[in-house]
């Protein structure tokens, strides 16, 4: 009896969980472009989740268009370009650069370029002004400052 | 200089505060159509209820409203009555019954009332991935000439149809008209 409850609990739980549908591809090769495209490729209605991890209805549809265009011989960015005429560049995660996504791709660069240009400027502050030649010197002002401060 | 420089970090906040009201302001879920002012999309899809079937072309003519429902979709239920309110105000709306059973559809119809002009079947979702349907309900907005001008996703009520359906319409003398229908 406890047996049969555990083989049933068993199967009950593997069928819940068995909510992604599997595919069988004709080679190696494809599989793992279908990997890589369903990871890469975003789901319309739930927008922070990729095709693969969705268990919308769209996302479904949309692994069986790659899929079978796979299949079919399609290249990837054949398969992208069918879903981007239909879905917008919102349907990939590293969408191509055009007006919109034009600061999204050059935010790393001029961010660099900023950090970089204000490092280059302290440096320069640091050496023309503040530094000292030697420790001689310092103990001179720290005294000059500090007989000031006395009188 | 240094007065100036005393305000720089007043001056960040501000900005940031702009672009965080306004990243706040954004609805990140809203997304346009990819069709929008192209043609919609070729199709030939049997008609709801009869033999024949329907194709793009025989959409065109008048400006209308294209309505995605299906009878699994509750939201379609909540937006139906105001369907018919719009239908009887002359827009013309066509409907697609999107990856559903096309006797529920009837049967649905019948009970709650025919808004449509008439009701395409796209029970493999066909037509609707041409279209860049990805849930139901969804309302597009068609010209004369068949392009896609706009899609609504969700409900449409009196709110939608007034900021983002009506100006696509003209209602002269009861009659329907789209604005700037000319291209």
């Amino acid at each position: 009896m406890v047996r049969l409850l555990f083989l049933l609990t068993i199967a009950w739980s593997s069928q819940s969980w068995a909510v992604i549908e599997t595919y069988e591809f004709s080679s190696p090769d494809l599989e793992q472009r279908y990997k890589a495209l369903s990871q890469e490729l975003r789901c319309p209605k739930c927008q922070n989740q990729n095709i693969a991890d969705s268990n919308a209805p769209i996302s479904r549809d949309l692994r069986a268009i790659v899929h079978e265009q796979l299949e079919a011989g399609a290249s990837d960015q054949e398969i992208t370009n069918f879903l981007v005429d239909r879905y917008g560049e919102f349907v990939r995660y590293r969408p191509g650069v055009d007006s919109n996504t034009l600061w999204l791709w050059s935010a790393p660069v001029v961010l660099f370029v900023m950090a970089i240009a204000v490092v280059l400027l302290q440096i320069r502050k640091d050496r023309d002004g503040q530094t000292v030649s030697s420790n001689a010197e310092r103990a001179d002002r720290l005294k000059e400052k500090f007989d000031g401060d006395q009188s | 200089m240094q007065p100036l420089k005393r305000f720089l970090p007043l001056a960040a906040f501000l900005l940031l505060v702009v672009l965080l009201v306004r990243g706040l302001s954004l609805d990140p879920t809203e997304l346009p159509s990819a069709r929008l002012g192209d043609s919609l999309p070729e199709f030939e899809l049997p008609i709801l209820g009869e033999s024949s079937s329907r194709r793009a072309e025989d959409w065109h003519g008048e400006p209308a409203l294209i309505n995605v429902w299906a009878t699994w979709c509750f939201s379609c239920r909540v937006e139906h009555p105001y369907l018919l309110e719009l239908a009887e105000k002359g827009i013309i709306i066509y409907g697609l019954n999107y990856k559903d059973d096309p006797e529920k559809a009837l049967i649905w119809l019948d009970d709650l009332g025919d808004p449509y002009a008439e009701t395409v079947v796209d029970e493999a979702g066909v037509f609707g991935l041409d279209l860049g349907v990805y849930g139901a309900p969804e309302t597009y907005v068609i010209d004369a000439s068949g392009v896609v001008r706009h899609r609504h996703v969700g409900v449409v009520n009196e709110d939608v149809w007034i900021e983002q359906l009506a100006p696509y319409f003209e209602v002269r003398d009861g009659e329907p008209e789209l604005v700037g229908s000319s291209d």
